[in-house]
């Protein structure tokens, strides 16, 4: 536990330090949610409706684009090895890797979305469902992410390769979150039942992703 | 007699060579007969009309999509855990099969739903949890594609395979709960009634065709690549060119 612990702390004080890249999802989110709205228009009614299923879709695309270096700075310098060779169980220090990757991108994207929700002309009352499938949903992205990162380590076009195999995969957790995000804006009854699948696919991804992800690492480092 | 007794390559070959021409005759055979007796031998639905024609390629096309899939988890999951080689070829092999059924079952749903519901495309429940297959399908072929080491590329394929499969329900779940969510459901739930058998034949005949022309593919695809490696491996050994066959 300790040494899980460890290796968040370390991925994520790496990620906030200068160069380290946890504000870049930022930036990439703020910059995906100008591109939809450049693409959609101006009008502010129209936004108003999508600015939930948007902000859900990039958010997932801004997960996307950081997955792929999940594992590579650590294959890089060597430390993946030193986990590997160390860890009782790798599967846990995947999970404490994804852990961190969650921390270190996509905590900073659901604390970033109320001010790009505000861009994007969301209703008063859809903040708080929104920002309750965020914080419930992206952890999904970062544990079932682990897997394509995992297998698409070392490769030369890893973060398109991570891209095409994680897609389908999140797609339960997009429908759910935007459902309940959704849901939650009008009172309507399916956000409770929303909100807890999205949290169930969000435990099943934290079960699925390490196994996965421990099997595919080690893998790359024997061969 | 077990499984393992495939894993000499040697052995699959005496097995499938003479099997090899006899499937692939069986499936023109079987696919001829239920394509003869779908478009025109068979009654026109009373509501769809001539278009159910359609059902007997589409049909049989969706449930080898879902059962190569399963074959192609299956496979992965032998290859993954007993290490079995032919398994592995067998995995590889079946996915680029299963993608073209996918495809078929995509594109000719597509040409049904232009008369039948006005549209080429619909965001059915059933529409787009093919076409998430679809891209399951690609991502697992596009891990061989970028891998060199074979080995190392059927045990990560093999996990990608695996870990889709497990995701399949519940991918088939929330896109069901979506559609019904979006859009009444009413629209495209016109099934007709009851199939009746003079309908049932020609698709039970092509599904049997798709079956064996899955078999006849498989093996065609499996003996393929076991002669590739076995050309690699001689063309390996030092000093004696074998052949000029470009090297996989």
């Amino acid at each position: 536990m300790r040494a899980q612990l460890a290796v968040i702390g370390r991925d994520v004080s790496l990620a906030f330090r200068s160069g380290g890249g946890a504000l870049h999802s930022v930036i990439f989110f703020a910059l995906a949610a100008l591109v939809f709205a450049l693409a959609i228009g101006p009008d502010l009614a129209l936004l108003s409706g999508l600015a939930a299923p948007i902000l859900w879709a990039i958010a997932l695309l801004s997960a996307l684009v950081s997955l792929d270096r999940l594992f590579q700075a650590d294959f890089e310098d060597g430390s993946l090895d030193t986990i590997v060779e160390t860890a009782d169980f790798l599967e846990l220090s995947v999970l404490a890797k994804s852990v961190a990757h969650w921390l270190s991108a996509g905590l900073p994207v659901v604390l970033a979305a109320p001010a790009v929700a505000l861009l994007l002309n969301l209703p008063a009352e859809g903040y708080a469902p929104l920002l309750l499938s965020l914080l419930v949903g992206t952890p999904a992205l970062s544990f079932l992410g682990a897997i394509g990162a995992a297998v698409a380590l070392g490769l030369r076009r890893a973060s398109i390769l991570v891209a095409i195999l994680s897609g389908p995969l999140f797609a339960p957790a997009l429908i759910f979150g935007v459902g309940a995000a959704r849901a939650g804006a009008v009172d309507s009854p399916q956000f409770l039942p929303a909100i807890l699948l999205l949290g169930a696919i969000t435990l099943f991804g934290a079960l699925l992703g390490p196994i996965a992800g421990a099997a595919a690492i080690r893998l790359n480092m024997t061969a | 007699m077990s499984v393992f007794d495939f894993a000499n390559p040697e052995r699959f070959e005496r097995l499938a060579r003479p099997i090899a021409v006899p499937t692939g005759a069986l499936a023109a055979v079987l696919i001829g007969a239920g394509l003869y007796y779908g478009l025109f031998n068979s009654p026109p639905d009373y509501k769809q009309g001539e278009t159910v024609r359609i059902m007997y390629v589409h049909v049989p096309a969706a449930w080898m999509a879902l059962a190569c899939y399963t074959a192609l988890a299956a496979a992965s999951a032998v290859g993954f855990i007993w290490k079995h080689p032919l398994a592995d070829v067998a995995a590889r092999a079946t996915a680029p099969i299963g993608a073209v059924f996918t495809a078929v079952a995509i594109v000719t749903g597509s040409l049904w739903g232009r008369p039948m519901w006005g549209t080429w495309w619909a965001w059915d429940a059933r529409l787009t949890s093919v076409l998430i297959l679809f891209f399951l399908y690609l991502g697992y072929m596009a891990v061989w594609a970028a891998i060199e080491d074979k080995a190392r590329a059927a045990r990560l394929a093999a996990i990608v395979a695996i870990a889709g499969f497990i995701n399949v329900p519940i991918i088939k779940f929330s896109v069901d709960w979506w559609n019904s969510l979006h859009q009444p459901a009413s629209v495209f739930r016109a099934d007709g009634p009851t199939i009746d058998g003079s309908m049932l034949a020609p698709l039970l005949l092509m599904a049997l065709g798709y079956t064996v022309l899955f078999i006849a593919l498989l093996l065609a695809s499996m003996r393929n690549e076991i002669a590739a490696r076995r050309l690699m491996r001689l063309e390996g050994a030092p000093g004696r060119p074998v052949s000029t066959v470009r090297k996989e």
